[in-house]
């Protein structure tokens, strides 16, 4: 009796590890899905504040992981804003003032337009594999889609995050919530993932919703109003030059 | 009898000058020491009133939940009708409106791209309406480096360590890149105008100045401040009538509903400065009342010195009839007059260097250089009313105390023993 007590205390543990696929696995699958080699988006920013609420609509072009381009439609303050990223490098032009600000070092922790994103947060196209282990650590469901808990911790000091934990639906791969962490394990973001649809047959988000948890106001929706994936971006976009044009 | 003391004290130089002068030093003393500790004090809080708290602030509720952040997004809104109000209701206050704001200002090179840039604590300041007396209050004039006081909309001071770090001189441009009142991004151009010091390191490391509306039109606020500072007419906190003032405000304007509502805080209710405000008083009070402790048991002594010294000359005032409640009395009213002689030069020499010291000032600027503190750079006294009455209770009732014990041995002298010394004197 006792023996078999033992046998099932050593087996058990083994048998459920044995349940969940490997982190690293589902962390491969989710770049699959969301990466692209470029993308065209048309985006709705809902700021909701504690005066009201504020949209700001914007058209983005991104190549890879390194290269982006967003000009800001509306409102009227901020209509011809551009923003261009090279690499870890984020310049931003104002059309009222005719400058070209570079936005670095601390600053790149600051607001977007007083929304509940980052500069840094918009830059992030990376893929999760190229700077996190993965570790699956339960199952949960959420909206009836079946979902893994990976927990995500950062292998370099280059990510704004070294904690993740994110909800993946187990046959779309893609995250439908998720919480980003400090170094000292504090909750600094919430985000939470809808209108999952499929576009040139990736599973994508239409509408994402950021909680700052360190700000007061109740959020950011971003909605994505239009998408195309691998369509082909004239270089000549990612220059200092089309920020004045 | 007064005349006759008057004369007797004015006649003997030694009953009356040394005691007079010891008594006018201890009060001088008093007075100057009062004055000093009190202005000491109250300079350090009137200057973050000046460039921080008012003397009363009205914010939002909510921006006061959060004041150190300095929330514009959370400013009062409707600011010219509640100004006007306010004014109304309190004529004898100066009302200023203040927005504090964050940011990085970026300096352009000679293409119009980022140089250099730097993290930014502004204030903006109702620069050109000389009856707000910001200038004066922030000490602009007196604190400028380089350049001028901003002349034109769209002109800032910088701080003279950030502009260097920023490489930029008076008459470049800077960008202010901050946040709308709305939460919308806002980069907005200024010309520095001059740059300044002021000697607190907080302030120093990254500071503009510009004027607010400027600073309405960068960030969105038409008609809307963060902050409302009221100052009282004397130009000193009022520590009762600012609570009063709040107290009665809030009744009136504030609501626990609307959490936009206006609400006044005193200085005493920002921050810490109802524990720095408690302990000005009682440290004032404190350090007064071991002066006056000390300076009364100096007069005291003198009394009792003085009536000692005169132990022959009662001895023969007894031995030749008179009374001895007469003499008594007669040293207590010569010492009565001493001490208000005594009081009354000692408090106008007090007064008057006060006056120097409160309108002169003592330089301590060289030895704040690096202090996290805010502290005036010149200390200066402060005459209060209190001055004109305290150096009477060191300077009259010590000096009228000590007789009144020394001379308590004038009724255990015998009439028979009185003879025998004096033949010892006469020898």
């Amino acid at each position: 009796m006792t023996r078999l007590i033992f046998l099932i205390s050593i087996i058990f543990p083994l048998s459920l590890a044995a349940q969940f696929p490997e982190g690293d696995v589902i962390m491969d699958k989710i770049d699959k899905n969301m990466s692209a080699k470029s993308m065209i988006h048309t985006s709705k920013m809902v700021i909701h504040g504690k005066r009201g609420d504020r949209t700001i609509e914007s058209k983005s072009w991104i190549v890879g992981d390194e290269k982006a381009f967003t000009e800001y439609l509306n409102p009227a303050r901020e209509r011809g804003t551009k923003m261009l990223k090279l690499e870890d490098k984020l310049w931003l032009y104002s059309p009222s003032t005719d400058r070209t600000i570079q936005i670095a070092g601390h600053m790149l922790r600051q607001s977007l337009m007083g929304s509940d994103l980052s500069y840094e947060d918009m830059m992030d196209d990376s893929k999760l594999s190229d700077h996190y282990d993965a570790t699956v650590t339960g199952e949960e469901q959420i909206e009836s889609r079946n979902c893994w808990i990976i927990e995500m911790n950062a292998t370099d000091n280059t990510v704004s995050y070294p904690k993740r934990i994110v909800w993946v639906d187990k046959d779309r791969n893609v995250p439908l919530k998720e919480e980003l962490y400090a170094k000292s394990g504090k909750l600094l973001k919430k985000t939470e993932l809808f209108d999952v649809k499929q576009v040139a047959g990736k599973w994508f988000p239409m509408r994402i919703v950021f909680n700052d948890m360190l700000k007061t106001g109740k959020g950011t929706e971003f909605v994505i109003t239009e998408i195309e994936f691998d369509k082909e971006i004239p270089e000549v976009i990612f220059s200092k030059a089309s920020l004045k044009k | 009898m007064i005349r006759f003391i008057i004369k007797g004290l004015l006649r003997d130089k030694h009953r009356s000058i040394l005691p007079i002068i010891i008594v006018s030093i201890g009060v001088m003393l008093t007075v100057l020491m009062h004055c000093y500790i009190t202005g000491v004090m109250g300079d350090t809080l009137e200057l973050t009133a000046r460039f921080s708290t008012g003397h009363v602030k009205v914010m939002s509720r909510v921006y006061a939940e959060n004041s150190d952040l300095a929330p514009n997004d959370l400013a009062l809104i409707d600011v010219k009708e509640l100004r006007e109000n306010i004014e109304a209701q309190y004529p004898d206050m100066t009302w200023v409106e203040r927005i504090k704001f964050g940011g990085l200002v970026d300096a352009p090179d000679e293409f119009g791209e980022t140089y250099a840039q730097g993290p930014a604590m502004g204030i903006a300041i109702d620069i050109f309406n000389e009856g707000s007396g910001e200038i004066d209050r922030m000490n602009l004039r007196e604190s400028i480096v380089r350049g001028a006081i901003p002349e034109s909309p769209g002109e800032v001071l910088l701080s003279e360590d950030f502009s260097q770090n920023l490489g930029v001189n008076p008459g470049d441009e800077v960008t202010l890149i901050s946040a709308t009142m709305y939460g919308g991004m806002s980069i907005s151009n200024f010309k520095v105008s001059g740059t300044v010091i002021f000697g607190i390191p907080a302030m120093d490391r990254g500071a503009m100045i510009a004027d607010i509306e400027d600073i309405r039109l960068a960030l969105d606020m038409n008609d809307a401040t963060g902050e409302l500072l009221g100052y009282f007419g004397g130009g000193y906190y009022e520590d009762e009538n600012a609570v009063a003032l709040s107290t009665e405000f809030n009744e009136k304007y504030s609501s626990n509903e609307d959490e936009f509502s206006p609400m006044m805080v005193s200085m005493r209710d920002q921050n810490t400065f109802a524990t720095m405000i408690d302990m000005a008083d009682s440290l004032a009070g404190i350090i007064a009342f071991v002066f006056i402790l000390i300076m009364s048991t100096v007069l005291w002594n003198t009394g009792l010195i003085g009536g000692l010294r005169r132990y022959g000359e009662v001895g023969l005032r007894l031995a030749i009839g008179e009374e001895k409640g007469h003499i008594y009395r007669s040293m207590i009213s010569e010492s009565v007059l001493i001490g208000i002689v005594g009081s009354v030069s000692g408090t106008i020499f007090g007064l008057f260097f006060a006056y120097l010291l409160q309108t002169k000032g003592i330089d301590i600027s060289g030895m704040m250089e690096g202090s996290t503190m805010m502290m005036p750079g010149i200390i200066r006294a402060r005459i209060t009313p209190e001055a004109y009455y305290l150096g009477f209770i060191p300077g009259l009732f010590s000096i009228v105390l000590g007789t009144l014990l020394s001379g308590i041995g004038i009724y255990k002298r015998q009439t028979a023993q009185l003879f025998k010394e004096l033949d010892a004197w006469g020898g």
